[in-house]
């Protein structure tokens, strides 16, 4: 099976985010960066199809956010093949611009299956992941759980439902999949492994086009949600208590 | 048809309308209360006309029922939705941040060139100008969309509406597909159900959490009772588990599992960093403990320093009676 | 045929070179009698399929695999109790453990996941409680003096101390760490720290088989250090400290290390006149495997322990090298959940029902880790009315008057 991986980077949430000058996206300049988790467990998936029947990997990324940490760990995971597309934009794209800009790369990899993260906390304008299943014209299904291959031209994708319920999906390949979890949790590469990975391993490039932004959609504002502070504390005797919690619930939907 | 309306995609579970349905027609009808038009409710599966009746906070119920519908394969209601947004002109579409409209919004989005904002908490729209709230980066930004090419297609987060179940006019349409839907390439073969046995705490929506302050095995009780009436499940701390009143499967923090539910009710946990690590991603994080100075505060939406042995029970009480009235 | 490889006498693993099939082989190694002191004297032996005298059998007798996919390889929580008593003075803590792990994950056997959870921090973050570099100094906003920051001040100091990560970061360490800050100051001592430009000194990653991680974190500190002048680097993490005398040389960075037990013993003169408050309380010290049974430090803490007015001290059965690690060791911390989960216990409960039998009030120690690990165990063994964790620091502290929340 061939197989193909998007890896995007993410700002790492471990610093507060800044707003950029404009106030209309967040400011990269002092972000540090780190792969989005589900894009993490795509690529694991697709090591574990092939660790199980055999066939390549190939991850794509944007030259973008200090992916090459990544695509070296990602090398020393035993990923075949790593495709670089080099992008100067001072943001990550909108899914939109992002899905023209790797449709025809991924495409050049004639897949079986495509393997990408079924989110990433940076998307607005919708998600990546369906937008290039459209792109690619390929089938989409999302939030999968586990990926078995199931006979010649065939997957089984286990579908995430509410109450921890799985929907078994059968996918005709050529298919696109976002990925939320892999059958098992993304594995650990020691980081010898990986700096020998930074001698030997090699990355090509391939350019792409980049999508235009969605018409008559636009980001008006970015700003920081209230922030709470310490906890509000709820005063009284333990009924008035249990009425105010009662109705804290309710307005934040816990209970109807 | 009006090029007004406010469309819902209602969403089944288990052949019953799954609750973020009632929470969109909430939204929806909040727009149209404000902005005039119709609340439409698009309700596609297997057999549905009889549950047409339950979308009364819409103004249309519009039905389609095909084989290919009956579980969530997105060809076909991809298909269907394709073909109803073209007869049926809304302004806005709005769909839950779930599993089936995750999958669709961008889908459909892609085929009908719609805008499509995703993370939504709040909607405004005033004519043809829709301006949306929406919360990205894992809730530490919030972003402000104006869309001026409608139809938009809104992904809502869950808690962002009040439910509704009346106030539109109900009128039910059903709209038979001329011809059986194809299939298409993914097809939805059978739900899978976890085996019986302990529960995924991680998979729940409502956690009533344990900690030292339970002080006895007997005590757990208490917060038992809690959890069945907010309809959750009992996670603990892990000297709780440690103590072997609850099996590790049911153990939250550093060494135990990572949970996000909606609400985690913590009551006597004291918050100490490994424990955090487990749960400070919460929507709501609620604590009960007597020590005033429990760091557990720190990361806490609301507290109550009070004994959680005392207020424990008048809380269940209050629920149960609640839910009798 | 089984050849046993010939090394001369003074030939020495580095962590770098540490290869678990040569080590077996190793004349160390060899001399192993199989007399299974190290599986009897282990906390933990009894959960291992293969202590460490079965692992050295095993591997000679050619099941290096079946060894490697065990969970004993993640059992030893780094107390080097095996190593101390050990009749032929292998380096087991220090050599063998490390090198199985860092085969295991050569060959894609995964660590328990809070271990790797811990490896992936202290490599993106250089830090294990995966907080973010730039907030290295939060613990000094509640002084009332600056710090000297030298990685934003850069200068010649006297003492540069290496915080380290429990100490930095996490908030029942950083009383500690403020109080330490004080009294270096009150003893007129001229002392920087590292700032945001600090990094764990990796002593822990070594020990469970990431020496990949251990070597790149070495050869950043190593350059980092060089570019500062100081007379000490100043630690109060014994496991800092040990892997600055005995690994940082093999890389030839000799800086000239101390704990702070030792550092303070030396300045005892300077240090009595100021201990001026009583602490009236029975007070017994726990001694840490690293200062202790590894590098031979048991009476430093106790000389400073001496020195407070009011303090009564008693010892614990097990004291010295015969005390009982607390299971944090170097890494331990991350092996709680695996260690439980194959009939494992955590040792801190039993440490601190050994140190209330004694009587004492108060539970002296000088590990970083030590203070979670111990508050945790005396609530879960319910000694909350018996017996408290302090670190010697805050005893000093409280008896020099510095102490922050009045109560010690």
């Amino acid at each position: 099976m061939k197989i193909s991986v998007v890896i995007r980077q993410v700002p790492d949430l471990i610093e507060p985010l800044t707003i950029n000058s404009t106030g209309t996206w967040i400011d990269y300049e002092e972000a540090m960066f780190l792969v989005n988790e589900y894009d993490d467990h795509a690529l694991e998936q697709a090591l574990l199809l092939k660790e199980a029947h055999g066939g390549t990997v190939t991850a794509v990324a944007l030259d973008f956010g200090d992916v090459e940490e990544t695509l070296y760990a990602a090398a020393a995971k035993g990923v075949d093949r790593i495709i670089k597309i080099p992008y100067t934009g001072e943001k990550s794209p909108s899914p939109l611009e992002a899905a023209p800009l790797f449709a025809p790369v991924i495409a050049s990899t004639s897949p079986d299956l495509v393997l990408v993260g079924v989110q990433s906390y940076e998307e607005l304008q919708g998600t990546f992941a369906p937008y290039l299943a459209h792109a690619l014209k390929l089938p989409y299904a999302g939030l999968i759980q586990g990926v078995e291959a199931a006979g010649e031209g065939f997957v089984r994708a286990y579908k995430e439902f509410p109450g921890a319920a799985k929907a078994l999906l059968r996918v005709q390949l050529p298919a696109v999949l976002g990925i939320l979890s892999a059958s098992k949790p993304p594995r650990y590469v020691p980081i010898s492994r990986v700096r020998a990975a930074m001698k030997e391993a090699h990355f090509e490039e391939q350019e792409g086009p980049l999508g235009e932004p969605a018409p008559g959609i636009h980001v008006k504002r970015l700003f920081y949600p209230e922030v709470s502070g310490r906890a509000e504390i709820l005063e009284g005797s333990e009924e008035d208590i249990a009425a105010k919690i009662i109705q804290i619930f309710e307005e934040k939907g816990v209970i109807s | 048809m009006s090029a007004r309306d406010i469309a819902v995609l209602a969403e089944l579970h288990q052949e019953k309308i799954a609750p973020i349905t009632y929470e969109l027609l909430g939204c929806a009808r909040a727009l149209a209360e404000a902005a005039g038009g119709d609340v439409v409710a698009f309700l596609l599966g297997g057999h549905v006309e009889a549950l047409a009746g339950q979308l009364a906070a819409a103004d249309r119920i519009i039905t389609v029922e095909d084989p290919a519908l009956a579980g969530f394969s997105p060809e076909p209601y991809l298909n269907v939705l394709e073909n109803l947004l073209q007869t049926e002109t809304p302004r806005v579409v709005l769909l839950g941040s779930t599993t089936i409209g995750l999958d669709l919004a961008s889908l459909v989005g892609a085929r009908i060139q719609a805008p499509v904002v995703t993370g939504c908490t709040r909607l405004q729209l005033a004519g043809e100008q829709l301006t949306v709230l929406s919360h990205l980066y894992a809730g530490k930004m919030c972003a402000e969309v104006e869309v001026t090419r409608l139809p938009a297609i809104c992904v809502m987060l869950p808690g962002s509406y009040r439910e509704r179940k009346e106030g539109g006019r109900g009128q039910v349409e059903v709209r038979p597909c001329e011809a059986p839907l194809p299939a298409g390439a993914v097809t939805f073969e059978k739900m899978i159900f976890p085996e019986a046995g302990d529960i995924d705490i991680t998979q729940q929506d409502i956690l009533v959490a344990v900690g030292r302050g339970i002080k006895q095995q007997e005590n757990i009780e208490l917060a038992e009772e809690l959890a069945e009436a907010l309809g959750g499940a009992v996670c603990a701390s892990r000297p709780v588990v440690d103590q072997g009143w609850l099996p590790t499967t049911r153990q939250v923090g550093k060494s135990g599992m990572t949970v996000k539910p909606k609400c985690y009710l913590a009551l006597g946990i004291s918050g100490a960093p490994e424990h955090q690590e487990g749960m400070k991603n919460s929507h709501l994080i609620v604590a009960i403990n007597s020590d005033p100075k429990a760091p557990i505060y720190d990361i806490a939406h609301y507290g109550a320093v009070v004994d959680l042995m005392d207020l424990a029970p008048v809380l269940t009480e209050k629920l149960k009676a609640r839910k009798n009235v | 045929m089984i050849q046993a490889t010939r090394l001369s006498n003074d030939y020495k693993f580095t962590p770098s070179t540490l290869d678990i099939e040569k080590l077996i082989w190793s004349r160390d190694f060899l001399g192993c009698l199989q007399c299974g002191l190290c599986a009897g004297t282990c906390p933990l032996g009894y959960t291992m399929n293969y202590p460490p005298r079965k692992m050295i059998l095993n591997i000679r007798a050619g099941n290096l695999d079946k060894v490697l996919r065990d969970p004993s390889v993640w059992l030893c929580i780094s107390c080097y109790t095996c190593s101390s008593r050990c009749p032929k003075n292998i380096e087991l803590t220090d050599m063998l453990w490390p090198a199985l792990r860092d085969r295991a994950l050569q060959e894609g056997f995964q660590p328990p996941a809070e271990l790797q959870d811990a490896f992936e921090k202290i490599y993106k973050y250089g830090n294990v409680l995966g907080q973010s570099p730039k907030k290295r100094l939060e613990w000094t906003k509640p002084l009332d003096f600056p710090v000297l920051n030298l990685a934003t001040d850069p200068r010649p100091v006297d003492v540069l101390w290496a915080v380290e990560c429990f100490p930095s970061y996490y908030p029942r360490n950083q009383i500690v760490t403020r109080s330490f800050a004080k009294i270096l100051n009150q003893l007129g001592i001229d002392w920087g720290v590292l700032g945001h430009k600090e990094k764990c000194l990796g002593d822990c990653d070594r020990l469970y088989g990431e020496e990949g991680l251990f070597e790149i974190l070495l050869e950043s500190n190593i350059e980092l250090l060089r570019t500062f002048e100081f007379n000490t680097l100043l630690v109060i993490d014994p496991h800092a400290y040990r892997a600055l005398v005995r690994f940082y040389p093999l890389y030839g960075a000799n800086f000239p290390a101390k704990h702070y037990t030792m550092y303070l013993a030396e300045r005892l003169d300077q240090l009595k006149p100021l201990l001026k408050n009583p602490v009236e309380a029975t007070v017994t010290y726990h001694d840490n495997c690293c200062i202790g049974r590894r590098c031979g430090c048991y009476e430093a803490p106790r000389q400073l322990l001496e020195a407070i007015p009011g303090i009564k001290l008693v010892e614990m059965d097990r004291n010295r090298e015969n005390a009982l690690c607390c299971g944090g060791g170097g890494g331990g911390m991350w092996l709680d959940a695996h260690i439980t989960e194959h009939g494992g216990y955590r040792l801190s409960d039993e440490r601190v029902r050994q140190a209330a039998a004694t009587g004492a009030e108060i539970m002296a120690v000088s590990c970083p880790y030590e203070l979670s690990r111990f508050e945790d165990s005396i609530k879960v063994d319910g000694l909350e009315d018996r017996i408290r964790v302090r670190d010697i620091i805050e005893l000093l502290a409280y008896s020099m008057g510095l102490q922050e929340g009045g109560v010690v």
